[in-house]
């Protein structure tokens, strides 16, 4: 996996009002160029809440892209609470590092 | 000339992008604290108003990521969140390149600090700003801490960081603010948003309210993580106002939980 490019396209997405317009174009053409996984693909056309929770997505970076596709705060927090529910914990990233699971518990 | 006035303030989304879901009078009592600040800050006489953001991937990321930044601009643009999401319609904020850069060279004398020529402000700042100059009529330097991507900026370098914006403060003929703003305990953007500890954050301010540079200096990552979320490595910007404080006393203006706005909002500052 490549968490790395994964968040690296969504700061230049978040950021970038011209990469938002081609991202709504061609959301799977906008994606070449980065160094993605099939999984990690699908998860940025769908786009996927909880998986790129689950594959270790930064919640600030994750806000941002949730905020541009006009997903509702207690729908994306419960998206991210589902897609642990579904895929397990934070696979990587500083959730994984600091052992959050994402299960609500200090 | 002198640095006329420090404290800090939260800047979460939700303050502005969700005010209509927290109970209005704690809501209404956050924004009062934030006009109050609002009115000592120009008492002050500031000229300038120097921002320390904890910033959330708008401008740097983990392919060059500072410890430290300045901006240095005469215009920024913001906010990079949709305006909707946000509550705060897109703006030009007024720099002060001159400004910012002799600030630069003077805070580079003690710390190594990047400097941005470009910088697009998140919440992180416009949530601050939208209270703090709604009229847009005062210069901003941005200055930016990494507390997101880890490795993080130690928090002893964010202290001497403070002590260096002190300095540079002090040596530019201007009057200058400085507003730290961040989390205490949370867990932003996460399933957990929401979650507050209380105890915690009241036992960080006391140690903010005394500028005791030991007891601030004292957490480490692993601890603040369990105990006060990732959102809770944004004390950064809290210890770089107590160092930019010298010592002085802290007051406590305001400081309520508030769990749609993921925090405890939080107004403060130091009688300099």
């Amino acid at each position: 996996m490549s968490l790395y490019y994964v968040q690296k396209f969504l700061y230049q997405l978040n950021r970038d009002e011209a990469l938002q317009e081609q991202y709504d174009a061609d959301r799977r053409g906008v994606l070449t160029g980065y160094e993605l996984t099939d999984e990690e693909v699908e998860a940025l056309v769908a786009p996927d809440i909880g998986l790129l929770f689950h594959l270790g997505v930064n919640g600030q970076i994750l806000m941002h892209f949730a905020a541009l596709h006009q997903i509702e705060w207690t729908d994306y927090l419960q998206r991210m609470g589902d897609g642990i529910a579904k895929h397990g914990p934070v696979r990587e990233g500083v959730y994984a590092m600091t052992g959050y699971e994402g299960v609500g518990e200090a | 000339m002198a640095l006329v006035y420090a404290g800090v303030c939260s800047h979460a989304p939700g303050i502005t992008g969700r005010a209509d879901q927290a109970d209005p009078d704690v809501r209404d009592g956050l924004y009062a604290a934030f006009h109050r600040m609002r009115e000592d800050i120009e008492a002050s006489g500031a000229e300038a108003l120097i921002v320390v953001a904890a910033e959330h991937f708008a401008n740097f990321f983990m392919d060059n990521m500072p410890s430290f930044a300045i901006g240095l601009a005469d215009f920024y643009d913001g906010p990079i969140e949709d305006a909707q999401w946000l509550g705060i319609d897109k703006f030009c904020a007024p720099g002060n390149r001159d400004l910012s850069q002799r600030i630069i060279v003077e805070v580079m004398q003690t710390s190594d600090v990047a400097y941005a020529e470009e910088w697009k402000f998140d919440h992180g700042i416009a949530v601050p700003l939208h209270f703090l100059t709604p009229s847009f009529d005062m210069p901003i330097i941005p200055a930016n801490i990494n507390c997101q991507g880890p490795p993080l900026t130690p928090l002893h370098r964010s202290w001497a960081f403070g002590e260096s914006l002190r300095r540079a403060a002090d040596a530019v003929p201007e009057k200058i603010a400085i507003v730290g703003t961040g989390g205490i305990s949370h867990w932003p953007a996460t399933p957990d948003s929401g979650k507050i500890n209380e105890a915690w954050d009241r036992d960080f301010l006391d140690r903010w309210c005394r500028n005791d540079r030991d007891a601030l200096l004292a957490y480490d990552d692993l601890t603040v993580y369990a105990d006060a979320g990732q959102g809770g490595f944004e004390i950064r910007t809290f210890i770089c106002i107590s160092a930019a404080a010298a010592g002085a006393p802290g007051t406590v203006h305001f400081c309520e939980p508030i769990p749609i706005f993921a925090v405890s909002c939080t107004i403060a500052s130091y009688d300099l």
